[in-house]
């Protein structure tokens, strides 16, 4: 038996400066943080894009308009309750609710690999406008490119979208005030574990379905609700707790939630537990967190739970006192700990 | 969740604790041996329910981590090949070789492709037969039957295109290697419960006799490591040293016998080289000589491919318990996880990340306080 007189201290240096472009720097976890950081902020120099909002709020001939833009692959196309073009609409709608902003009007870029079936193309269409219509936007212009085959995965879409701005508050991390309640539009991970599940064919006892679903409504209910909605962020790749990471990380104050108070699906959790995932950092189509005071907390959690989409609102925690930029949430047991955002994406653990 | 929800239940957490407290009068520096254990650990907080007396200090037990450099090279050799289809968990994609990762060669074109069973690399196997499909072996007792049922199966239906880059370590020998050592902390042991599950608890007994040391098998769930905890200081306290399980509801004292079959027919031990501890003597699995075809090393011709790692990080004393993640001066600095100088920072179920996930704010405010 070895008595480990030879230790090796060894460790390789690292990689982190990836000379490609990994998929981790798509994952919305901390490479593609650094990605925007180094790359795309310094070479555009836009005090808009400086901002790091869904999407860009501006004055243009008189009118205050939102506009943003947001590109969707998935695999597979179709997926229990989605497909890529619920995801194209929903998308860009949302990222533009966000902003506080009414969604009008969206483009739409189609980029086709060669031998795409046209019937499958036919049912992403169908989708793109039964989903504009549902969130009561129209799709005023397009483009339609065709790659080579294996070029692409089926179908790429790119969708922008304008909104115009119907109202004088500023929502954006900056407006976060400590004390302010967080609120969450409903329970969380069922788009991650929907499209995983489909991936590797896992089946469950019942279809674990996407959460897929348009913001407009609820975020124009708490507005013409009069509540003074201080920040607004949808749930998307990285999850709730990225979001959360993110806001604290811009506020530099400190976010204090409680797990319990987070709803994931029995389901879900069954599932996060089985592949070793996390349920608040997997991805989310239809769901959104909202900063209000707390004097109007509860009026904006009884708006939000008329809505069709946001029905299962609840209170997950507050803008704490400090001043320490981190997201601390007390565990099922009582214990505290602090919310760390990812490298990339989520990876299935060994055992 | 049923068979969950309960295991993490507030009040019977606290009622463990309470009685951690009531029994222990003086230190005792325990180790958890599973990488998986040293997570809920540090996401529940637990160790803020002990009392003062009682350490923790995390083993070994993350597969990642203790993976050599020279194994991960190996496999970045072969996953670069124009004709194989690179087959591995997830968690082994980040894992630092000496020039890239899996993730990079993947990003350079590779087929790298993550699975969740080394059973799903046999039919991507027999789906291309003009390609060589390679599975990465890792992992301990765990892991190691469907790797072994993999291959045994690969055998029985004359899948040629299907090899395993073996890289098998077993935790007894670590274990002993860690009691032997001069500088060794460690006075009680929480073994691996699922590594038990499969192997059951024999070969602990002679290890708990011989050193001395009580060795509690031990689930995964905040009860079932605070209970471990309670039977491990209740031991320590009574001045007993047997080994207990608490896991009952998954381990029986024979573990799986028809997984050990399997394991048996496909693996024998030999000795491995663990990254930042060294060659430990009759640590690891390697394929029988009836099943060599099946040997990525062999296929390839990767075998004799050493590498010799830099002298950066503490991993090996971490992985030993003689240090904690904060006591290395790189951690949080030079070494993250998205600069990781050391597998325990890469892996979900390393040391490092898990301090550095969850314990961030707490260690960074303590030195300030102590400054």
């Amino acid at each position: 038996m070895s008595t480990l007189k030879d230790f090796t201290l060894n460790c390789p240096l690292p990689i982190s400066d990836y000379p490609t472009v990994t998929l981790a720097h798509g994952g919305g976890g901390k490479l593609m943080h650094q990605l925007i950081e180094k790359m795309i902020l310094p070479a555009f120099q836009s005090p808009l894009l400086e901002t790091r909002h869904d999407g860009a709020v501006f004055e243009l001939g008189g009118a205050r308009l939102a506009f943003t833009t947001d590109s969707y692959v998935v695999h597979p196309l179709f997926f229990p309750g989605g497909d890529i073009g619920s995801l194209a609409i929903n998308g860009t709608v949302n990222d533009l609710s966000m902003c506080g902003a009414r969604p009008v009007y969206l483009s739409c870029g189609l980029i086709l690999e060669e031998g795409l079936p046209m019937e499958t193309l036919w049912a992403v269409v169908q989708s793109l406008k039964k989903n504009a219509e549902a969130a009561g936007v129209q799709l005023v212009t397009g483009d339609t490119k065709v790659v080579d085959r294996g070029k692409g995965d089926g179908i790429f879409i790119n969708t922008a979208g304008v909104g115009v701005v119907e109202h004088k508050l500023t929502i954006a991390p900056a407006s976060v005030r400590s004390g302010d309640v967080v609120l969450l539009s409903g329970d969380i991970g069922r788009h991650g574990i929907a499209i995983m599940a489909t991936r590797e064919g896992l089946e469950f006892e019942s279809a674990i379905e996407s959460d897929c679903a348009p913001l407009n409504a609820a975020v124009r209910a708490l507005i013409e609700g009069g509540i003074e909605v201080h920040c607004l962020r949808d749930l998307t790749r990285g999850g709730l707790g990225t979001t959360l990471i993110e806001i604290a990380e811009a506020t530099g104050l400190e976010i204090a939630i409680e797990e319990t108070k987070i709803p994931v699906r029995e389901d879900v959790a069954g599932a996060c537990e089985v592949l070793g995932f996390d349920p608040l950092y997997l991805a989310n189509e239809g769901r959104m967190i909202a900063f209000v005071p707390a004097s109007e907390a509860g009026h904006a959690l009884e708006l939000l739970r008329k809505s069709p989409h946001t029905a299962g609102t609840v209170e997950i925690g507050r803008v704490a006192a400090g001043r320490n930029g981190l997201v601390t949430m007390k565990s099922r047991i009582g214990t505290t700990r602090i919310l760390d955002m990812l490298s990339g994406e989520q990876l299935p653990r060994i055992c | 969740m049923k068979y969950q929800s309960e295991y993490r239940d507030a009040a019977a957490a606290q009622g463990f604790a309470q009685q951690i407290r009531r029994i222990t009068t003086r230190p005792w520096t325990l180790m958890e041996i599973c990488g998986g254990q040293t997570h809920a650990i540090v996401k529940f907080g637990l160790d803020e329910l002990l009392p003062k007396e009682i350490e923790l200090v995390h083993g070994p037990g993350c597969p990642v981590c203790v993976t050599p450099l020279e194994l991960i090279d190996r496999a970045v050799q072969i996953a670069q090949r124009k004709d194989v289809i690179f087959c591995s968990f997830g968690d082994m994609l980040r894992v630092p070789g000496s020039e890239a990762d899996l993730f990079g060669i993947k990003a350079r074109g590779g087929d790298v492709r993550i699975l969740y069973s080394p059973l799903d690399a046999l039919k991507i196997a027999r789906e291309n037969p003009t390609k060589q499909v390679v599975f990465f072996a890792v992992g301990f007792e765990t892991t190691a039957p469907a790797h072994a049922m993999a291959v045994y199966q690969a055998k029985q239906q004359g899948i040629e295109n299907f090899s395993v880059l073996v890289s098998h370590v077993l935790v007894p020998p670590a274990m002993e290697a860690i009691l032997g050592s001069e500088s060794n902390r460690v006075q009680g042991f929480l073994a691996a419960g699922h590594v038990c599950s499969i192997m059951g608890y024999e070969e602990y007994i002679p290890i708990a006799a011989k050193y001395k040391v009580p060795i509690v098998v031990t689930g995964f769930e905040p009860l079932d490591i605070l209970q471990g905890i309670a039977m491990c200081v209740a031991q320590l306290e009574e001045g007993r040293h047997e080994v207990e399980n608490q896991y009952t509801r998954a381990v029986p004292e024979g573990g799986n016998r028809a997984a050990q079959h399997y394991v048996q027919q496909v693996f024998r031990v030999v000795n491995r080289k663990w990254r930042g501890i060294g060659e430990i003597g009759s640590s690891g699995l390697g394929l029988r000589p009836e099943y060599a075809e099946f040997d990525a090393e062999l296929r390839f011709d990767v075998g004799g491919y050493t590498a010799e790692e830099s002298p950066l990080c503490i991993s090996g004393l971490i992985m030993q318990g003689q240090k904690k993640p904060h006591e290395c001066s790189a951690f949080g600095k030079q070494c993250t996880p998205e600069k990781p100088l050391g597998a325990p920072m890469v892996s979900n179920e390393g040391a490092c990340a898990a301090y550095y996930r969850y314990r961030r704010a707490e260690l960074a405010a303590k030195e300030k306080v102590s400054q």
